[in-house]
């Protein structure tokens, strides 16, 4: 199954929905690994004319091929699968800038992905009110050290080695739309050295 | 001039120092003998004279050298100083309001005059003589806001309002208590305090929300807040806390009256005219605790207020390590006695 119950958390931390199906002219859906579900669900209570009006960007990570027919089978009027949200990014900006009014956005999987194109989304005028997000798959964050500012994606273990500037970070729930990620701070400023076990917190 | 301006520093060798006119003038933040979150906001009015409170924008003998910290801190990291491209007339709103107020509350150090839109600011203790036209970003060094804030002690938000809620759009932040413009910059009233344990299960932030909605042209507010730190650090931010970190490991019963530092932030908050937005300056007051003890009322009061603390505000305020020390140290201070009202020394 790869829906998640998050607990109650701090009033910065994103919270995500189930999608529902609305009326528009053009509907975007951004999504990666297993996102893909949630987009085959919203198949289930589509209108028979809504992928011809449907642009997919996906970005399978992990899964591999493993939803890839499933997606195409929907022919959407647009396809496109990507290695990275990095090698899509330009692809994703570009059809924010081009987009039109009736729009209708659905962000799928991972928050990092979520956040990421929230943040293109909203920066390219997209009323919040045309996007939903659905997380499915991972738990991992995004995470930004706030000492080097360098992101380390997928992070799944508290406290973590920031990959960019290497300090002991542990794992906030502060979010940042901005950044599209959470705030790594350093764990041993006081005492160094002393850092806790690390703990694996998110799959 | 009538203020002498310390040449001091806030980091290396730690030079800063309060005279004892600024020990005596110190906005000691307890009203009471004991602690927990209010909103407490009053009007930011003229208040008892020669105090922090006497004048919109307080100017004290720190300065000149608080000015020069800030451009250290700016040059080794310029992301200290964000405003989002929809937040530049708030930034001019700003200039203004600093420029006229200053002006008009300390003649002898800042003039202002205008002809028309072409204005001559004069600020003596920094030696700046600018002409420039106002609203026109191309005759200043800087965009206005960080012309302005580069010239005035103190951090500062610049508060968007819309949708009913405030935005954390700019800000000049380089002497905060720990929290990351850069990380924060955009964010809405409940996201950017989203970190601050008890307050919001206490309704402060719904109902401190709702008031600065409100807030009026020509009736700011103000509060105090406060924190502590180990030397006098202006720049405690989260960015550069594994450098300012490993300093609050060094106490002893010693060296804590002399190292250990209570941080008072007073925050005022304006409502500005045109952009309609919020400026929110906070600015730090840092005074050691043996400066403090020469009052007995607040070696008495910091004693009682740090003994009876929840251990969860003296963690979040990064001090639940050296509580018991400090605890130690102020105990020889308090003899008992009872305390007056308020938070000023006892007039002799």
């Amino acid at each position: 199954m790869s829906k998640t119950d998050f607990p109650l958390s701090i009033d910065s931390r994103p919270v995500y929905g189930v999608f529902e199906m609305r009326a528009g002219k053009h509907h975007l859906m951004i999504a990666d690994a297993e996102g893909a579900e949630a987009l085959l669900d919203l198949a289930t209570a589509a209108p028979a004319d809504l992928w011809a009006k449907t642009h997919i960007i996906y970005i399978p990570k992990t899964t591999g091929k493993k939803y890839l027919g499933k997606l195409q089978a929907l022919s959407p009027d647009q396809f496109y699968a990507g290695p990275s949200y990095e090698a899509a990014k330009q692809r994703i900006a570009d059809t924010f800038s081009k987009a039109h009014m009736g729009l209708q956005v659905y962000l799928a999987g991972t928050e990092g992905l979520m956040g990421q194109a929230m943040y293109a989304a909203t920066s390219a005028g997209i009323p919040h009110t045309a996007i939903q997000t659905e997380h499915r798959g991972s738990t991992a964050r995004r995470m930004q050290c706030v000492h080097c500012k360098g992101i380390t994606e997928d992070v799944t273990h508290d406290p973590f080695i920031c990959s960019h500037c290497g300090l002991n970070l542990f794992v906030r729930d502060h979010y940042s739309r901005r950044m599209a990620a959470f705030q790594g701070v350093c764990i041993d400023a006081e005492d160094p050295g002393n850092v806790p076990k690390s703990v694996g917190l998110f799959k | 001039m009538t203020i002498q301006f310390n040449d001091e520093t806030f980091r290396d060798d730690f030079s800063f120092k309060n005279s004892p006119a600024a020990i005596k003038r110190f906005p000691f933040p307890f009203h009471e003998d004991s602690y927990m979150y209010s909103v407490n906001l009053e009007p930011h009015t003229k208040t008892r004279p020669g105090s922090p409170f006497e004048f919109a924008f307080d100017v004290d003998e720190h300065y000149v050298s608080e000015m020069k910290d800030r451009a250290v801190t700016l040059a080794d990291d310029p992301l200290r100083c964000q405003s989002l491209p929809h937040m530049t007339l708030a930034g001019w709103d700003l200039l203004e309001y600093i420029m006229e107020a200053k002006a008009r509350d300390y003649p002898d150090l800042f003039s202002l005059t205008k002809d028309g839109n072409i204005w001559h600011w004069e600020n003596k203790p920094l030696e700046i003589d600018q002409t420039f036209i106002f609203l026109d970003e191309s005759t200043l060094p800087y965009g206005p806001m960080e012309y302005i804030t580069r010239q005035t002690q103190g951090d500062f938000a610049l508060l968007d309002q819309r949708d009913d809620n405030l935005w954390l759009d700019a800000g000049m932040i380089t002497s905060q208590a720990d929290w990351s413009l850069d990380f924060n910059v955009g964010m809405n009233f409940f996201e950017w305090h989203a970190p601050v344990p008890k307050a919001n299960e206490m309704g402060i932030f719904v109902r401190a929300l709702k008031f600065l909605l409100n807030l009026q042209q020509g009736a700011p507010a103000r509060r105090l807040n406060w924190t502590m730190t180990v030397n006098p650090l202006l720049d405690t931010s989260p960015e550069n806390y594994h450098k300012w970190g490993p300093m609050k490991t060094g106490l002893t019963i010693e060296n804590i009256g002399s190292k250990q530092y209570l941080r008072v932030e007073l925050q005022t908050l304006f409502r500005l005219p045109r952009s309609n937005a919020i400026a929110f300056p906070i600015r730090a007051y840092l005074c050691r605790f043996e400066d403090l003890m020469t009052v007995p009322k607040w070696g008495r009061r910091l004693h009682r207020v740090l003994r009876d603390i929840p251990d969860e505000l003296a963690t979040y305020k990064g001090f639940i390590d050296n509580k018991p020390l400090m605890l130690e140290y102020l105990s020889r201070f308090d003899d008992g006695a009872p305390t007056s009202d308020g938070i000023w020394p006892d007039e002799a």
